[in-house]
């Protein structure tokens, strides 16, 4: 029926919350455009650009997990790593409006369904769960990472569990919320993971060559220090 | 948008973004993704409705009437990675210059 369904089609969910949802998602990107004016300047913005760009690349890579059934990168966590979470929950629904307006990816009435989903539960979310094991760790560069992997996999089953909300106030078709809910974490716990590796390999790659630009790194990266001779 | 010519960071990430979607999309999993296995498997995918616009050019990550599989999905990705590299590009841009 459909060749890609990477996202909430219109009908899955009723009118009503759809449009609940749409204008939850419009205070959330009204709130991000205010916030990311205090993560972005003329070094960072262009990396912004970059991040949106390679998660609407990876986005078209559907990977294998379980018999018959795919997954792909959200990107939440890795874009609030690279440019912070205003900015990143811009750059998760750029991606995700225009793959609905060019490519009929994700219904257009459901576009608030998704934004709601992966740009402010999935991006903010993360960067939570990110804040908090960065705390906890050394601060190691190369522990970065780890932290995103943690961030990444556990991002996943959130946004998956946030459609089934969606799914429990809304739903048009009457299957037991608590059968959805069981099947879409289990399932999206294995997506999980492989959203844990593609996230903790491109932070290990940007970390690699432009450290100075990551924003999970930059605010607590030591300071270097010019020393005096002593004399 | 000069900055990704002359940087090489940002000409090698454009570079690799433009090899997935353009090349490597290929060759993805056709396989449902999680939600539209689960929408199968528990029988909800029959609430689904087309998108309004599914009969547009770039519908399904093709470019409508091209038969060749390989380009019309790489043709598709490339154009989505430039389109998003502008849209992107100028709000970043404008909002850099209004936190100043």
């Amino acid at each position: 029926m459909f060749a890609a369904l990477l996202h909430i089609p219109d009908g899955f969910i009723d009118v009503p919350t759809s449009v609940i949802f749409m204008l939850l998602s419009t205070v959330g990107i009204a709130i991000a455009l205010r916030g990311a004016t205090g993560e972005l300047d003329d070094k960072t913005a262009p990396l912004a650009g970059l991040t949106t760009v390679f998660i609407f690349a990876a986005q078209m890579i559907n990977f294998p997990v379980a018999a018959g059934t795919s997954g792909h990168l959200l990107g939440g966590a890795l874009a609030a790593i690279l440019i912070g979470p205003y900015a990143a929950t811009l750059s998760i629904t750029i991606v995700l409006l225009l793959q609905a307006l060019l490519f009929a990816d994700g219904g257009l009435i459901a576009s608030g369904l998704n934004v709601f989903n992966l740009a402010l539960v999935g991006v903010w979310g993360s960067h939570l769960i990110f804040l908090i094991i960065r705390k906890i760790m050394p601060k190691r560069k190369n522990l970065i990472p780890v932290a995103g992997f943690i961030a990444a996999l556990i991002q996943v089953p959130l946004a998956a569990t946030s459609f089934v909300v969606q799914y429990a106030i809304g739903a048009e078709a009457t299957i037991p919320v608590s059968t959805v809910f069981t099947a879409m974490v289990s399932t999206h716990l294995l997506i999980g993971i492989g959203e844990a590796l593609i996230t903790s390999f491109t932070l290990t790659a940007v970390l690699a060559t432009r450290s100075d630009l990551v924003y999970g790194w930059k605010g607590i990266a030591p300071k270097l220090e010019i020393k005096k001779a002593s004399s | 948008m000069r900055e990704f010519l002359k940087n090489k960071f940002l000409r090698a990430g454009l570079v690799v973004s433009l090899l997935i979607a353009g090349v490597v999309s290929y060759y993805a999993s056709s396989n449902p993704d999680g939600l539209e296995k689960v929408a199968e498997d528990k029988g909800f995918l029959d609430t689904a409705e087309e998108s309004i616009n599914a009969g547009t050019p770039l519908a399904d990550y093709g470019i409508n009437g091209l038969d060749n599989e390989r380009l019309s999905v790489g043709l598709s990705g490339i154009i989505g990675v430039f389109v998003t590299l502008i849209v992107a590009f100028i709000l970043f841009k404008t909002i850099a210059r209004k936190g100043k």
